[in-house]
């Protein structure tokens, strides 16, 4: 982030080495990403330190108070843990389900993979909110599953499904399967039926072909997979906020409450700043686990 | 039998894409439900809820505000980052690589963080609950994806074409127009498909920056969904659903087309 603020200060340096020509085309998009993104990550950076007064009013005073704040309020803690916990449980139960359907893809006659793939990434172009939707309507007390459950008789009362952490995590899952199938059919290109057969000929079983031949093989695929879910799990908004209920508490649920209802701008940019950490530190930790498997 | 699929291993993948289209799926059957709620299954069908969608306002207006921004940021996410594409991928100059990774960094960043961001300039520039507000903002979700397409598109067409069509006498308008454009036709219609979605279908940024008079389809539906439970949302999404299979349908048909007429 410290390279992006500093960006427009660099530029009459690197300016006088670009033709005019370049300069006219590159301009309106440089125009947009400064008015909506550069100035407004400087923005935050700063409003996370600077001083409010009841009811949203911003100071003129930079202080570390919204930081300290954060870090004295046992609350705070509660929405760190919940936020991890959730986001690698969620990328965990997500790269279970993923990895068969990418297998199976892997390996399935062409004419078929086409079309599956298709079906497998077009959930992404579907809103969000309705597939959240989907989830309440299957899951709610009055819901699909409560609904044929109970007239079949094989529960009175109906299981409490959503408007808790299980709704959360089963929908986080659904909305997060296309993107950890694509990472993960983007790293099966080295697995190949020759090593299977080699390993099946050496005498290898099922199992510890799978263990020892298919799964390191296709592990930079599952790293890969796992950052973005991970990275996706901890700043997803709208499905832990309508399948939740109310009820389940993470970072970024607290952002928009934060910002939106109570208008404590810079305790929301304190948290979201908390929240790039937390990407950084994931980021980190893949590019040293991606090292270890090239 | 080695790399062979077994029985269970498909019927497992099965359900698993069972998994993965429920929700889609689910809300057909309950869009025709004439109940007051949701319940399941319903007491009684018909079309009511696709009656009460097209009378209520707020939902219809909202769908014209979010088809209007949604056209907007398609033409102006062209406009801006395919000379940013040509730009970078046929010029060579100092900190190409840091501008191409300023333009796609949006990408990168976590929505929530970046809608919150975004209301903290646009609270002081006034562009809160404005059209121009919510199109500048969509433009820094789609342009990312509309650089990273025409990069592609740009580096499978080889200025060598355009030069032998040079060569041969063509005047640059006319390589322009019977070269570099057919060439570069699957690259516009996949980009301008996927800045359209993408501004259709943004929430998390418009949430922050949409006002009580200009308010997005997305933003109308999610406030609706977390204070009323009844079907009229499952009539929405089917149509929104098949709003989506129209347009990746047409975008087929046309990509197809475009690529024999290359050919030809």
């Amino acid at each position: 982030m410290s390279s992006v603020a500093t960006a427009p200060s660099a530029s009459p340096s690197w300016l006088r080495g670009i033709p005019l020509v370049v300069v006219l085309m590159l301009l309106p998009m440089a125009a947009i990403n400064l008015i909506a993104f550069v100035l407004p990550v400087v923005r935050l950076a700063m409003i996370s330190f600077i001083k409010s007064r009841s009811g949203g009013v911003l100071t003129d005073t930079y202080t570390l108070e919204n930081y300290v704040d954060f870090f004295t309020d046992r609350f705070s803690f509660e929405l760190i843990s919940n936020s991890l916990v959730l986001g690698f449980g969620v990328t965990l139960v997500t790269l279970v389900c993923s990895y068969p359907i990418a297998l199976f893809l892997h390996r399935v006659s062409p004419q078929w993979r086409n079309l599956l793939f298709v079906i497998t990434v077009s959930p992404l172009l579907v809103s969000s909110v309705v597939r959240t939707y989907g989830w309440m309507v299957l899951l709610g007390d009055q819901g699909v599953i409560n609904g044929i459950l109970t007239s079949t008789g094989i529960i009175q009362t109906p299981i409490r499904l959503v408007n808790n952490l299980l709704g959360v995590y089963i929908g986080m899952v659904e909305v997060l399967i296309p993107y950890m199938a694509l990472s993960l059919i983007a790293g099966f290109g080295r697995l190949d039926i020759v090593y299977e057969e080699a390993a099946a000929s050496l005498g290898a079983n099922g199992w510890t072909r799978f263990r020892r031949v298919i799964l390191p093989l296709t592990m930079p695929g599952i790293a890969l997979g796992c950052l973005l879910c991970f990275v996706l799990a901890i700043s997803s908004f709208i499905t832990p906020k309508l399948l939740g209920g109310g009820r389940v508490f993470l970072l970024a649920t607290e952002i928009y409450d934060q910002a939106v209802i109570q208008l404590e701008w810079p305790s929301a940019a304190a948290t979201s700043v908390i929240v790039l950490i937390i990407f950084g530190l994931a980021l980190a930790l893949y590019s040293r686990v991606a090292k270890r498997f090239d | 039998m080695i790399g062979r699929m077994t029985l269970p291993f498909r019927i497992l993948v099965a359900c698993l894409y069972l998994f993965l289209l429920a929700p889609i799926l689910i809300v057909l059957p309950l869009s025709f439900s004439n109940d007051t709620f949701l319940t399941f299954p319903p007491q009684s069908w018909g079309l009511r809820w696709y009656a009460a969608m097209f009378n209520h306002r707020g939902l219809i207006d909202a769908l014209w505000t979010s088809l209007g921004i949604a056209t907007t940021v398609t033409i102006l996410g062209l406009l801006a980052g395919v000379p940013a594409a040509f730009a970078i991928r046929r010029h060579e100059f100092t900190g190409r690589d840091f501008i191409l990774n300023l333009f796609t960094a949006p990408l990168l960043l976590p929505s929530i963080v970046l809608g919150l961001a975004i209301l903290l300039v646009f609270v002081q520039a006034r562009l809160l609950g404005t059209y121009s507000g919510l199109v500048i903002a969509h433009l820094i979700v789609t342009t990312p994806y509309v650089i990273r397409i025409m990069l592609t598109a740009f580096s499978t067409l080889p200025p060598s074409v355009e030069e032998a069509a040079t060569m041969l006498g063509a005047p640059p308008l006319t390589v322009f127009r019977r070269v570099t454009l057919p060439l570069m036709m699957p690259g516009f219609i996949a980009s301008a498909a996927l800045s359209f979605l993408l501004s259709f279908d943004e929430v998390v940024i418009s949430l922050f920056i949409t006002g009580p008079r200009m308010r997005t389809l997305p933003v109308e539906i999610f406030d609706y969904v977390e204070s009323t439970t009844d079907p009229m949302t499952a009539a929405v999404s089917v149509v929104l659903v098949a709003a989506t299979l129209l347009i990746i349908f047409l975008i087929e048909r046309t990509l197809g087309l475009s690529k024999t007429v290359g050919k030809s």
